[in-house]
């Protein structure tokens, strides 16, 4: 199972359209990605409720689809 | 969930005051995220349970259902949902991982 960079970035964008997002395949294999997200849907909130954020924003793919996708999120 | 995996995570959370729930165990981790956490723990000299989610499919699956977290690993200080790998490295990193542990008194020794 793999999962499209370009369709990541898309979930996250459709759920927060302000985000500066940087996707990188770490692997090269589809399957290990790491995000890097700037958005001002972050502000206030702890680490755990950010990265949920992201999380539902790829609805319910990640740990299924989307094997490894490692966050680190900015507000903006 | 059913209600026994449930009572499982509630009494391991309940009796670990450090809780990793990990693909593998700390000796011999399945999972570079797993392996990741684990060892910052090892780092940090903080006594800690590992709870192999590899042995039992409905804890695997449990966990996710019951943190709200859809990955592994994740950490429990005192029954309290800390993150997974990304957060717990970047608390790490910031020191702010330490500052929890003292909080909470959970002893960890800060090795130079």
């Amino acid at each position: 199972m793999a999962m499209d960079l370009k369709e990541i970035e898309k979930h996250i964008k459709d759920a927060l359209p302000d985000a500066e997002i940087e996707i990188q395949d770490l692997a090269g294999d589809g399957n290990h990605y790491s995000a890097k997200i700037i958005s001002s849907a972050f502000k206030g909130k702890s680490k755990i409720e950010q990265h949920k954020i992201v999380y539902s924003s790829l609805k319910g793919k990640m740990g299924n689809e989307l094997h490894a996708l490692a966050i680190t999120t900015t507000e903006k | 969930m059913n209600e026994n995996t449930k009572n499982t995570i509630d009494e391991e959370i309940k009796k670990n005051d450090v809780c990793l729930f990990m693909k593998g165990t700390p000796d011999a981790p399945q999972c570079g995220f797993s392996m990741a956490v684990s060892n910052m723990l090892k780092i940090l000299d903080v006594k800690f349970k590992g709870v192999n989610v590899l042995e039992n499919q409905e804890l695997r699956e449990g966990i996710k259902t019951f943190s709200e977290w859809p990955t592994i690993p994740q950490l429990y200080l005192k029954g309290e949902f800390i993150g997974g790998c990304d957060i717990i490295k970047e608390m790490f990193e910031s020191k702010e991982l330490h500052k929890i542990l003292k909080d909470k008194s959970i002893e960890y020794k800060e090795k130079n």
